[in-house]
């Protein structure tokens, strides 16, 4: 199943869905009511209210110089907007072999993420290693020790309380041993206005760059129900290891994840993976133009 | 957040030019309606809720009073206090006990909110007000779920029920007869993330409802929630009709306009909050600090200061109790930091009283890193130490730097400060020192 359909899959649950609430404001005349409601659904998708002004000034801008009359036309044009937002982040291929470390705040999925994502790189004939580098928060490596046995990849773990970097250091003289071509690490949440906790983040990222020599990179999992406070995550987190890319979960639920298009004005990351469902490969390849498509 | 400026520094400029007339036209106050919209919607207050409070500020705002008032902007910005607080409520609702134990706490929430170690928190409190908990472990779908509680269970020291991937409604009833024959008098059921949408599972959570007839039904949800939270909220309220909230991930940096917007939407209250790491950190949710939080309570504190003739004497009077009320011992200190932190520019304001300056506030007080360092020397100091700041001598500052992995110079400048805050403090708020609020 692709994007679109998985996308699909997970919005038809959703019963006011972005697109049905556009639908219902595309009827009528292009006036300052209509982009009064246009604004509203925008930001109900936690566009955020700055980036939502952005593109509607452009969107209304073009349509007056464009002389756009209909319902259709203004559709295209205010995807081509958006989809041009998403496309300003740019984004590079893997290079094999990778380590990705996976952070964020907690309770986004990063596990979960990393299960999926396992199971997904092993569909694709490549050789995994999942390394436990979450140490704190209970059962948190018995959480991933299960993922590795559905996705049917190797996992590197310690007790629970034991030091992350060593962790990832174990993890990553296996991996080399082994030859993987890809290293999926898992870290414990962290609230990213916790000073101790971000230097801890630091630290084994430290130990990656020393010990790792292939590609190395840093997604931050966002929630997509997360409102505004993603920028603050964003910020936080791109100022400590750097961020790669952005794996946006949970969005089979009512919430749009409309934080993406902030995230990429701002900051110019892409968004690398959706989480779209309950299932092992409920994840899946972002593009941006089937993701705006999605949606409005 | 700093990114967007804040709400009053809008105000300010959208008035800046009335200072002379002091009379508000309609266009004025339009702009300053975009401005305090746009702020509640950055501090994810739910839209539909925002245009409802923008209505009711902006009829508040047209008013003779604000029109001829010469401080406009303070009077608005009083306004929308007015009514967020209005609207957030003022009482902390708390915990229903039922009359016949066992009192039955059904947990619920969308994945990843933080029910498993909300169970835990809430269990450690009510043991510590002299309560037998039960924790039942009702996750049966996410990996190592039952682990993670059991786990949570040992390091508060409750007992965890559970009987592996059996149907949770059974495992509850179940749970229920065990916590009789073993005398413990609350039960406290964790249950799978779901969404609120998905129809299987919701009506798992009403069978469980159904057969056990909870005391409380809680709402998990992340403080960080944007303009969903009310979908959520509306969600399992329909659905499970819940008694009441608990907002999680409160010791982040999110301004939690979510929590306005379920109140709003649901009419339930919000009855504690999770706000660290640790199983202690649980607290009694306080409805008019939210108000303050999602207003950014700095911005409001400047304003005032500035106000000064213009704020009424109770207005004043509550700025200074709450002054009062966080300024004796380090255990007072220690939650001050956290407050600080978001009010940022306090050092700016306490620099505008006049005299304040020779207590020499100096700008570490509000770093970052300094906060946590000196919250570690506070975290290394016994409960007595922090209630009987006096007692800390030679050996126990040797004990606290070592603690704290700080020096002994740190900690001594961290008491002094301390004692400089509490200094100025008393001077503040009894007026009868060198100064005082100047309103």
């Amino acid at each position: 199943m692709g994007f679109f359909s998985k996308l699909f899959a997970g919005l038809k649950k959703t019963k006011d869905s972005i697109a049905s609430k556009l639908n219902s404001i595309f009827v009528g005349e292009l006036d300052d009511e209509f982009y009064e409601e246009l604004e509203y659904v925008l930001i109900s998708s936690d566009i955020g209210a700055e980036a939502t002004e952005e593109i509607i000034e452009e969107v209304k801008a073009k349509a007056k110089k464009e002389k756009i009359k209909t319902v259709d036309d203004f559709k295209a044009l205010l995807r081509t907007v958006m989809i041009e937002i998403l496309n300003e982040a740019k984004d590079e291929e893997l290079e094999y072999p990778a380590l990705i470390t996976f952070v964020g705040v907690n309770g986004v999925g990063k596990t979960t993420a990393i299960g999926r994502l396992a199971h997904k790189f092993k569909s694709d004939k490549k050789s995994v290693l999942m390394v436990a580098g979450d140490t704190f928060r209970a059962a948190a490596s018995d959480q991933l020790t299960e993922w590795s046995k559905r996705a049917g990849v190797r996992i590197v773990k310690y007790t629970e309380g034991a030091d992350p970097g060593a962790v990832v250091f174990d993890g990553i003289t296996s991996a080399k041993a082994k030859k993987d071509d890809v290293v999926l690490v898992d870290t414990a949440g962290r609230l990213h206005n916790k000073a101790n906790l971000m230097e801890e983040l630091k630290k084994i990222s430290k130990v990656i760059g020393r010990e790792w020599e292939g590609d190395y990179k840093n997604y931050l999992v966002i929630d997509a129900t997360t409102g505004q406070n993603a920028l603050s995550q964003v910020e936080t987190f791109n100022e400590c290891v750097g961020i790669d890319g952005i794996v946006l979960t949970k969005l089979d639920g009512t919430a749009k994840g409309g934080i993406v298009f902030a995230i990429a004005k701002e900051y110019g990351i892409p968004v690398k993976y959706v989480g779209v469902g309950e299932g092992i490969d409920d994840i899946v390849d972002f593009d941006p133009e089937e993701f705006v498509n999605g949606i409005v | 957040m700093a990114l967007f400026g804040s709400l009053s520094e809008k105000l300010s400029h959208v008035f800046s030019k009335l200072t002379k007339r002091g009379v508000l036209t309609e266009l004025e106050i339009k702009n300053a309606m975009r401005e305090i919209r746009i702020a509640l919607l950055e501090a994810d207050v739910n839209f539909l809720v925002v245009k409802d409070l923008v209505s009711k500020i902006s009829e508040k705002c047209t008013g003779e009073r604000v029109l001829k008032s010469l401080t406009p902007g303070q009077q608005v910005i009083k306004i929308v206090n007015e009514e967020l607080t209005a609207l957030m409520g003022s009482t902390n609702s708390k915990l229903t006990i039922a009359s016949k134990p066992p009192t039955i706490i059904l947990m619920c929430g969308l994945q990843g909110a933080g029910k498993t170690t909300m169970c835990g928190k809430l269990a450690k409190m009510l043991k510590k007000q002299g309560k037998k908990p039960l924790l039942v472990a009702c996750d049966i779908y996410r990996p190592a779920a039952i682990n993670q509680l059991k786990v949570v269970g040992k390091s508060v020291d409750v007992e965890v029920y559970d009987e592996g991937t059996n149907k949770p409604e059974k495992t509850a009833v179940n749970s229920l007869k065990y916590a009789e024959n073993k005398g413990y008098d609350v039960v406290i059921i964790d249950t799978a993330g779901r969404l609120h949408i998905s129809e299987e599972l919701m009506d798992e959570l009403k069978d469980i409802k159904k057969a056990v007839k909870p005391t409380e039904i809680l709402l998990t949800v992340d403080s960080m929630t944007g303009q969903d939270a009310v979908t959520v909220a509306e969600g399992f309220n329909n659905e499970l009709d819940i008694t009441g909230v608990i907002l999680t991930k409160l010791d982040g940096d999110t301004r939690g306009g979510a929590a306005l917007s379920i109140k709003a939407v649901t009419g339930k209250p919000i009855k504690f909050c999770g706000v660290g790491e640790k199983m202690d950190d649980i607290e009694p949710f306080h409805p008019d600090r939210m108000a303050s939080r999602i207003l950014d309570m700095g911005d409001v504190l400047t304003l005032i200061e500035k106000a000064q003739t213009m704020v009424d004497e109770e207005e004043a009077k509550k700025f200074e109790k709450k002054f009062r009320e966080n300024s004796f011992t380090f255990e007072d200190y220690l939650a001050q930091f956290d407050q600080v932190k978001k009010m940022g520019n306090i050092s700016d304001l306490l620099n505008m009283i006049p005299g304040a300056s020779k207590f020499k506030f100096n700008a570490n007080m509000i770093d970052e890193k300094q906060i946590a360092r000196n919250k570690a020397i506070i975290q290394s100091m016994t409960p007595y130490e922090r209630r009987n700041p006096d007692c800390i001598k030679g050996s126990q500052k040797k004990r606290i730097a070592a603690g704290s992995g700080t020096s002994i110079q740190e900690v001594n400048a961290l008491i002094k400060n301390f004692y400089q805050s509490k200094e100025l403090m008393k001077q503040m708020s009894n007026g009868k020192g060198r100064f005082r609020l100047p309103f």
